[in-house]
């Protein structure tokens, strides 16, 4: 029994001190030690500067060489002459087209599942088996997208080419990305308010259409006008879907094909008649796609800002 | 009144999740879809074939549908992708959550998710109109557009990812763990690297796989400047054909309901189920190694 | 219920719109290689007819014939002749598809300015695209490697450079593809040692071109049949053209149609 507690403190007496020893040994490399440190932040200082270097140069890249392309007639004409001159004005509009199609599909359905899912749903087998499909549904690549988009909404549904395939493939694709942003918004809002509410004898539909919807609306603004600017960027959902290579005329109906920017601009750069020829045009494309793009992003985000320091 | 009332709330209930269900209704259709319009190839050529197939001759008579080239193709932009973007993402991350004044990251943070926003085919056409002549000056080789002008474009459309899920998993860690190491007297450095990466690791690997699940489906990039070669490439300039290019740039003109179409879904199929891993095992690991408050750790 | 109504009006006016279009249709579908003819074509017949509204597609010559064939498309783009197994599955369901030359197409090698060959045997050509020569001295040039660029397995000018030059065998894997002729005239322009072939139309001056047994492709030797990559390229009608169909077609081949079939680098008729 003695022998025990012995040993047991013989080996707290050896743990001692080599702590001991250890704290002798960081006094002498303290300097070492901050030095060390000052220069590992500053790597991470520099790697962090790396990524709003990328950027700096990617999009100055694209407004020096692109400004002097974009005038009006560039952004209401139509292209001319196999597509050497001209204006993008249907693929500004095609674009808006099929990103703004697929945001009419995918908001009601995300905002719905979020609410289910947030509002309603207990916690479940089922409600986990439905969390793993949206993240499943959120991983699938891009062009799985399309493929899935020209065999189910252009040949067995026989929308064809058409901007209502596109926009539903698109909008499938958003959908995972308004379901999360809005769950977001539903979540931020307190307890005490949908509390409040129940309390005064309001029904859970009436709170969360009253109460809950009205608060989380800025969050939801936001998350949208981000899955908005994603449809509008996208290019491999829509190459087989909704996207041709040239339409003289614009779409007059759903079922119509168009053209849009992201394809124009992969078309351009790929598959012109004279690739350096066109090349103003392609800076110009790319540089307009980038400002509608980044817009709206930085809507979104300067807007995401003010809430949250309200 | 009351009746009616509870109606309306059964109603609206019962909607909102059938609504739900379409995410999953959606999910299975692609997956159905992937299934029965890549069946059709397997009557003629065989799995064992078609994966390990070295030749990609889709329009020759009679065709050959080898997709090993393109799946390693897949797996080398991939992985060199993530050796750049992993280091480059994990220390924005911990700068933006460790050592950043607030003013900085107020700057940093929008810088990196503007990165994320933009458009993949703006980042392919400055792969193809910059990087690519570069590289031929820089380093002399015949061609540039190539596995390292690919992968490294796709690694800075996944650095945003990485970055940002690591530095959430930093931000959880307990700052009593925090406080506990630097009152020891180790440094910031010191705590960050033996006690904030540990205490988050989980969410990091995450964040990791994530990323590489998004750069093994991004198509554009590699479409346009991996070059297009279906080959097993055997230096880091050879040019490449990874899966989403191929399927990409032929299923435009390939006739609906062909061997070559079916061929084109099967590798669809085949690059879904690798991001289907790459998400289950994210899926798996944040669920396994969830911080649930200190004790876990 | 406001939601309700929302997705009512949604419905309805998602069936309304369809009902708005009028104007007369026209569908061209097929070969990439008879895209950019068809396309400079309808531009100018659309400004001559404006109640004509003309889409145009790719897909490749075997969908053109296949969508004459399913009756998908008024205007069949081919850059070959039908196949017998197309002509059979035609017959049995009733579509008795006829072809209209429309222009000559002749593609030409071509190789980085700085290249000190020019020219090469169709044999050469095959056995650097095979894979076999992979160095320019082999064929009295510098000592540099080959680089192969060709085109996807789908475009029609890969099809032509396959049957008239490879005689079917298969380009070597290494080879780079670019989805199109301008594609490739850049790639060959920013490459040094590199090889690859276009349509005669494509060529600019940022490249040099081969003769290919000591002949010079151009639209004389191409219209004498002696140039040996050349080939015609078709539009397919569901039977005898009617109407609007008939009107483009002679619109094709009238002497303004081939001046514009000129212009986008194919070879007129006459």
């Amino acid at each position: 029994m003695n022998e025990a507690i012995i040993d047991t403190l013989k080996l707290e007496y050896t743990n001692i001190k080599s702590v001991n020893e250890k704290v002798l040994l960081f006094k002498d490399s303290g300097k070492r030690r901050r030095t060390i440190e000052q220069l590992f932040f500053m790597m991470f200082k520099v790697a962090a500067m790396i990524n709003g270097l990328a950027l700096i140069v990617i999009v100055s890249y694209l407004v020096i060489n692109g400004y002097q392309s974009i005038s009006f007639e560039f952004l209401i004409e139509a292209p001319k002459e196999s597509m050497t001159k001209g204006g993008i004005f249907p693929c500004i509009l095609g674009t808006l087209y099929l990103s703004c199609g697929a945001i009419i599909f995918a908001l009601p359905i995300g905002i719905a599942s979020a609410i289910y899912i947030n509002e309603y749903a207990v916690q479940s087998r089922f409600l986990n088996f439905i969390r793993l499909g949206i993240n499943t549904l959120a991983g699938v690549p891009s062009i799985v997208f399309g493929l899935f988009g020209l065999a189910f909404f252009c040949i067995v549904l026989k929308m064809g080419v058409s901007i209502i395939a596109g926009s539903l493939t698109l909008g499938i694709m958003s959908l995972p990305v308004i379901i999360s942003a809005t769950e977001e918004a539903l979540k931020s809002v307190p307890d005490t308010y949908r509390e409040a509410s129940l309390g005064l004898g309001a029904t859970k539909w009436q709170t969360i259409y009253k109460v809950v919807l009205p608060t989380a609306l800025p969050g939801i603004l936001t998350g949208t006008i981000l899955a908005l600017s994603r449809a509008a960027g996208e290019t491999a959902p829509i190459m087989f879907t909704g996207a041709v290579f040239f339409t003289q005329t614009l779409p007059t109906s759903i079922f119509d094909e168009v053209m849009a920017l992201p394809y124009h601009i992969y078309v351009l750069a790929t598959a012109g008649i004279n690739i350096e020829l066109t090349r103003p045009l392609q800076y110009g494309s790319a540089l307009v796609l980038l400002i509608m793009v980044l817009g709206m992003n930085l809507v979104a985000i300067i807007y995401r800002s003010k809430l949250r320091r309200k | 009144m009351i009746f009616n009332r509870k109606t309306t709330e059964k109603t609206v209930h019962s909607m909102f999740f059938l609504i739900t269900t379409v995410s999953l209704t959606v999910l299975s259709l692609i997956m159905l879809f992937l299934f029965t319009e890549s069946i059709p190839l397997f009557e003629t050529v065989s799995i064992k074939d078609f994966l390990f197939g070295e030749f990609w001759y889709p329009t020759d008579e009679p065709a050959e549908f080898g997709i090993l080239s393109l799946i390693i193709g897949s797996l080398y932009v991939t992985i060199i992708s993530s050796v750049i973007a992993i280091p480059l993402g994990l220390m924005t991350a911990i700068y933006l959550a460790e050592i950043a004044s607030e003013r900085m990251a107020e700057i940093v943070k929008p810088i990196v998710e503007m990165l994320a926003s933009l458009p993949s085919i703006v980042i392919g056409f400055f792969g193809m109109v910059v990087i690519s002549p570069l590289l031929q000056e820089t380093f002399d080789v015949p061609i540039g557009l190539n596995l390292f002008n690919a992968s490294l474009m796709l690694a800075f459309m996944i650095i945003p990812t990485i970055c940002s899920l690591s530095e959430d998993a930093i931000h959880s860690v307990p700052v009593a763990l925090k406080e506990a190491s630097l009152a020891l007297g180790a440094t910031h450095l010191e705590t960050i690297i033996k006690v904030v990466i540990p205490a988050s690791i989980s969410g990091i690997c995450t964040a990791v796989i994530l990323g590489m699940s998004r750069a093994i489906g991004e198509t554009m990039v590699v479409l346009m400047i991996a070059g297009g070669a279906a080959m097993i490439p055997t230096s880091i300039f050879d040019p490449v054909r990874p899966m989403p290019a191929s399927i990409a740039a032929e299923m435009a003109e390939t006739p609906f309901g062909g061997e070559h179409y079916h061929a084109l879904f099967a590798t669809g199929l085949v690059l879904f189920i690798f991001t289907l891993m790459f998400n289950m095992v994210a899926a798996y690991i944040s669920n396994k190694y969830r911080q649930v408050g200190e004790a876990s750790l | 219920m406001k939601v309700k109504k929302y997705i009512a009006l949604l419905i309805a006016t998602s069936l309304l719109i369809p009902g708005m279009s009028l104007a007369e249709r026209l569908v061209l579908k097929g070969s990439t290689t008879v895209l950019p003819i068809a396309q400079k074509v309808s531009e100018a017949y659309m400004k001559m007819n404006p109640d004509v509204k003309i889409s145009l597609s790719g897909g490749g010559s075997s969908n053109g014939i296949k969508a004459i064939i399913d009756g998908t498309t008024d205007i069949g783009n081919a850059s070959r002749f039908i196949k017998g197994k197309e002509v059979k599955l035609a017959v049995t369901k009733g579509v008795y598809p006829v072809p209209h030359r429309i222009a000559l197409d002749c593609i030409v090698p071509v190789v980085h300015k700085s290249n000190g060959v020019s020219n090469l045997t169709v044999k050469q050509l095959r056995n650097i695209y095979l894979g076999k020569i992979r160095n320019w001295s082999e064929v009295g040039g510098a000592n540099k490697r080959i680089v192969v660029i060709s085109r996807d397995s789908s475009s029609g000018t890969y099809d032509a450079w396959k049957s008239l030059v490879m005689k079917k065998k298969r380009v070597v894997p290494s080879a780079l593809t670019v989805p199109s002729n301008g594609g490739l005239v850049q790639a060959i322009s920013n490459t040094k040692g590199a090889v690859g072939y276009i349509a005669l139309g494509y060529v600019t001056k940022t490249i040099k071109t081969l003769k290919v047994e000591g002949i010079r492709g151009s639209e004389k030797t191409t219209k004498q049949g002696v140039y040996p990559i050349s080939r015609p390229l078709y539009m397919f009608t569901k039977s005898w053209p009617k109407g609007k169909t008939l009107d483009f077609i002679n619109y094709i081949l009238s002497v303004k149609g081939q001046k514009l079939v000129k212009s986008v680098g194919s070879i007129p008729l006459y």
